[in-house]
């Protein structure tokens, strides 16, 4: 089953045009990464799908509803939550705080409990770490949080927007190990990297964005081996 | 070859964050070069470095057999250099040719406004963008774009240093694009441009620079670039760590 189907979506800033027609499904319980060079629109593709962004052309339905033209704090209630690229956390206010922002909302309030518990469990650091300023942490921890706080809003689907962007390789590795524990939890993982080798290894299926279209896509065993991704991202 | 350019081994730190590590590279004239690499590799910061808006904490920048290591922007722009910025910069509230005609006034030479004004209308015909008395603010992204080139060009400049000119342009504008950039060095300009479009940017270098976090990690022509471990590397990530974590799985 499909859970998130976003079809032939255009989208942009103000008149420039990003997208030009770019469509993915998401089969729930699995990773499905999306990946591409930089500028190629992944970023826009997501906060597209978020709603942060209207699509000017296209739909995107979730759990069979169309939910193209929602909020994308309505999205959050439904399920869909995004991690947003370079963490944006709030980064005066404690690491426990940050995570009680992220169950703001009323779905994700009545289960706060058990989800703290369950970031805790996945990231220990951040229970050592609880009473400490986001903002002092180093970059894995924060990236850590980012994601610890996506959880507490109890998604359906986690897209993520760059997990491993500036961090070092030991933990880039740890971070990729974590999603997998998130998809044993049930939670379906559209995973946006720049780190394609990463991404395809982590995940179970592939789509490859170039210049604001899906180029190649397929799953992501295949796509490891395939010699047109490393083509469609040297430009060749 | 005379070279034009001679980067020596230049470094710059903000805070904690080295930004650039010890970037060597000389540039002959009348090359074009691309300097690539992924988001946070520290290109625009190299070009910062180069035209004067953060100067380097070590090593030598040499122009013209000159040494302009501190030298500020409006000395490099007098003694030949220009730039277009990524994010567009027009003056909005002056017309596209006055626009121009500013990058003639404090450029190479110091043009005053008559003589500016004729420069303006021979690089707008050169650069396709024949609507000099429009308010630049009324353009589109892609004349906005052309606008930021020819205000460039109109200083008339020995090195120009492009910054994601391709960004944000249809497939169309795209071609015109690197037409244009063909264009202004057969007119004897040098050229460094940091692009993303890897298509482009391995159809029209002499030579491409890579940078991942602020270091230099390959130099070459196109076809040696594209075939470096390292580059595929930086771009793809690193094929072993991606199998420790298939591993990790089974």
């Amino acid at each position: 089953m499909n859970i998130l189907e976003v079809k032939d979506v255009v989208s942009g800033y103000g008149e420039v045009q990003i997208l030009w027609g770019s469509t993915l499904s998401l089969q729930a319980g699995k990773v499905t990464c999306l990946v591409g060079g930089n500028g190629v629109g992944k970023t826009t593709l997501l906060r597209t799908t978020m709603g942060l962004i209207r699509p000017w052309q296209g739909s995107i339905h979730f759990e069979g509803q169309d939910v193209s033209r929602l909020p994308p704090y309505t999205k959050a209630d439904l399920g869909l939550v995004l991690v947003p690229e370079g963490r944006q956390l709030f980064t005066d206010m404690s690491v426990v705080e940050n995570l009680e922002m992220g169950a703001s909302n009323k779905r994700a309030r009545s289960k706060m409990k058990q989800n703290l518990e369950r970031v805790y469990e996945m990231f220990p650091r951040l229970k050592e770490r609880t009473g400490q300023k986001a903002g002092t942490m180093s970059g894995g921890e924060q990236q850590m949080l980012a994601v610890a706080r996506g959880i507490m809003a109890d998604p359906k689907v986690l897209m993520i927007d760059e997990l491993s962007l500036g961090l070092a390789p030991v933990l880039v590795l740890a971070l990729f190990e974590s999603l997998r524990k998130l998809r044993d939890l049930g939670i379906t993982i559209l995973l946006v990297e720049q780190n394609v080798q990463m991404a395809l290894a982590i995940s179970d299926y592939g789509y490859v964005l170039s210049e604001g279209r899906i180029k190649m896509e397929g799953p992501s065993r295949q796509l490891i081996k395939d010699e047109h991704v490393r083509s469609t991202y040297l430009g060749l | 070859m005379t070279i034009l350019l001679s980067v020596q081994g230049i470094t710059k730190r903000f805070g904690g964050l080295q930004a650039l590590t010890r970037i060597t590279f000389d540039l002959p004239e009348g090359q074009i070069l691309g300097l690539i690499g992924p988001n946070g590799a520290g290109k625009t910061t190299l070009f910062n470095a180069i035209n004067g808006v953060f100067p380097p904490e070590e090593g030598r920048i040499i122009f013209r057999g000159k040494d302009v290591t501190r030298a500020k922007t409006y000395d490099m722009a007098h003694m030949g250099l220009a730039r277009t910025h990524q994010i567009v910069r027009p003056l909005n509230e002056l017309t596209v040719r006055e626009n121009v005609m500013v990058g003639a006034c404090f450029g190479r030479e110091k043009h005053g406004l008559d003589k500016a004004g004729k420069i303006a209308d021979d690089v707008l015909e050169f650069i396709g963008l024949n609507r000099g008395d429009q308010l630049a603010g009324s353009l589109n992204i892609a004349q906005k774009k052309r606008l930021e080139m020819a205000r460039a060009l109109a200083a008339q400049p020995y090195l120009l240093l492009l910054d994601e000119v391709l960004a944000g342009l249809n497939p169309s504008e795209v071609d015109g694009m690197i037409q244009t950039v063909l264009n202004i060095r057969k007119r004897g300009i040098t050229i460094i441009m940091i692009e993303h479009l890897m298509k482009a940017v391995m159809g029209i270098s002499d030579r491409i620079i890579v940078l991942d976090y602020g270091t230099q990690i390959a130099e070459g022509t196109p076809e040696e670039i594209v075939n470096h471990p390292k580059v595929i590397e930086a771009y793809l990530g690193d094929p072993r760590l991606a199998q420790k974590l298939m591993e990790g799985e089974e």
